[in-house]
């Protein structure tokens, strides 16, 4: 049995019944959760306990069904305000995932406060999510994007990024922690730095939140965007947090049931926060079962669980630096558990290719981040992210199985 | 020899393995043995783009039959275009047009074509019907 400090990982891997598969012929090794977290049983079940027992339309019916949905509906959404640290449930919006709550920030707040001349700050690490839609903004409405550069370590030159703020900057949007490096960037004091020049700082936290423990308020952060699946919890559903009085300030993104108060074809008169961002049916089965999701994380202790991954992480990074030709891309002080790395001479498509042959599941390519890839001037990596119910005799199969991918290609 | 001739002489070869890595060190083998192209003709016009790796593929007319050449960056992707070409290069456009690929499913790589990849394989595999679609109009 392994047991790191006090988790039984043994058990926590029997609560996720899709790690119990052969992949050609191995048992399978799940090193993809940046991409995507397993779910428990417990999250599974949620979902098929609501569509069994409790669906129905929320904020609508009267009836006992209608009641029940929306009661659980909202009650995922005050435990999302606790999780993040959130005063108000009034700040927490739903959405589709960290893509549309960017997408919503840029057409709304975008659209209504960035204009000709002024500035939008990224990173260069920023998954393509946190980039285009600012491209589009920026196209649209004659912005200029500027890129915080990113250090041969994988940090971000913070020198670069004060000398870059000014007052024309309206909006700084960069990620808690890159998907690509595993760099866990300091987005207090870039927070900090672009408050004392009037900017407003969003946060993109989809690599953040199923490894740190996140306080909006601490942080200070404006905007703080996350997506369930990488939690532990399901595909499709995610969430904005915003500050009150910004999203008040904001426009509706887009229109529809559920968002309105009153509808006359001379005026319609909006919803107040968080409806006024919710139109239509959202997908209620999945909000409920992200609450589940956050109680196991909960269950666990997220310091526990950041435990293990770093122990993960450490035991990774030495096994993988000893493997000759192998270059870890990322190398930065803090870091949450993800290795990318490049071997010398080998595409990261053969290596993907001959190690999920061996059942061990990898990304391999740009992960979403393009322009990370062309500051390192590689094609892209492969990847190995670890979640809690990883353990270090899958580490050596990864190993085991890079040893022969060197065999079997050079 | 005929398309489907080829595509059994290979599916025959592959009977050999029963192991999954002689399958594909035999591919990597393939890979590496392959020609490819040389530099100034992986052109932007040549290329076909997957999200993982680029396919540069290159297509000509000799006498009455099309020939192509194709490279990549990685080397499995590389040993299935050797396996692609060996079975359609050197026909005509009409038979390339019409021909059945059934090879790849039988020797367990039809994986390797599903659009999920994203290697390019499906695209190109693509683009050489195109071309012999296209040769076959214009005659
Ligand atoms: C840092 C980062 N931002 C944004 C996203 C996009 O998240 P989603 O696809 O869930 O909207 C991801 C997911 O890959 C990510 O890792």
């Amino acid at each position: 049995m392994q047991l790191t400090e006090t988790l039984d990982i043994q058990a926590i891997r029997a609560d996720f019944p899709i790690l119990n598969q052969e992949i050609n012929g191995r048992k399978l090794v799940y090193f993809d959760n940046a991409a995507t977290t397993q779910k428990p049983t417990s999250v599974i079940e949620t979902i098929t306990h609501y569509y069994n027992f409790d669906n129905a339309n929320i904020h609508r019916g009267i009836h006992t069904l209608a009641e029940r949905a929306t009661r659980d509906f909202e009650a995922s959404r005050e435990a999302i305000r606790d999780f993040l640290g959130a005063s108000s449930i009034e700040e927490i919006i739903f959405t589709s995932g960290t893509t549309q709550g960017i997408n919503l920030v840029a057409s709304t707040f975008g659209r209504k406060f960035i204009k000709e001349g002024d500035e939008i700050i990224i990173s260069g690490m920023e998954h393509h999510s946190n980039i285009v839609p600012w491209q589009m903004l920026c196209e649209e409405n004659g912005i200029k994007l500027k890129v915080i550069p990113v250090t041969d370590l994988g940090e971000l030159d913070m020198e670069a990024y004060a000398n870059m703020l000014s007052e024309k900057v309206k909006l700084v949007s960069v990620n808690h922690v890159s998907n690509s490096l595993g760099t866990i960037n300091p987005v207090k004091e870039i927070i900090d730095l672009a408050h004392s020049f009037g900017a407003k700082v969003l946060i993109d936290g989809a690599q953040a939140t199923s490894h740190l423990n996140i306080d909006v308020q601490a942080l200070d952060a404006d905007f703080y965007v996350f997506s369930a699946h990488k939690l532990y919890g399901p595909t499709g559903i995610g969430v904005l947090y915003g500050k009150k009085d910004i999203l008040n300030a904001m426009p509706p993104y887009m229109g529809g049931g559920e968002m309105i108060k009153d509808v006359t074809f001379e005026k319609t008169t909006y919803n107040e926060l968080p409806y006024k961002f919710e139109a239509g049916t959202p997908n209620i089965a999945d909000v409920v079962a992200l609450k589940t999701a956050l109680e196991y994380i909960a269950f666990h202790g997220k310091e526990n669980i950041a435990a293990h991954e770093d122990m993960l992480l450490q035991y990774a990074t030495e096994q993988l630096s000893e493997i000759e030709g192998l270059k870890i891309i990322g190398q930065a002080k803090e870091k949450i558990s993800v290795v990318s790395f490049v071997m010398d001479g080998i595409h990261h498509q053969d290596i993907g290719v001959l190690l999920d042959n061996q059942g061990v599941a990898v990304r391999t390519g740009h992960h979403c981040t393009q322009p990370l890839m062309q500051r390192f001037n590689i094609l892209g990596t492969s990847r190995a992210s670890f979640a809690v119910y990883n353990t270090v005799e899958e580490i050596d199969r990864l190993v085991a199985g890079l040893h022969k991918v060197k065999k079997m290609l050079l | 020899m005929t398309i489907n001739e080829s595509q059994d002489e290979i599916i025959e070869e592959f009977e050999l393995f029963d192991d999954w890595a002689d399958k594909y060190e035999y591919i990597i083998d393939l890979g590496k043995k392959l020609k490819g192209l040389p530099e100034e003709q992986k052109t932007e016009d040549n290329i076909i783009k997957g999200c993982q790796s680029r396919v540069w593929l290159n297509a000509r007319k000799e006498d009455e039959s099309l020939v192509f050449e194709a490279d990549s960056e990685a080397i499995i992707v590389k040993g299935l275009v050797n396996m692609l070409i060996r079975v359609l290069s050197g026909h005509t456009p009409q038979e390339i047009a019409k021909a059945d690929l059934y090879f790849m499913e039988k020797i367990g790589m039809s994986q390797h074509l599903a659009q999920t990849r994203s290697n390019g394989l499906a695209s190109m595999v693509k683009q050489m019907k195109n071309y012999a679609i296209a040769y076959s109009l214009k005659n």
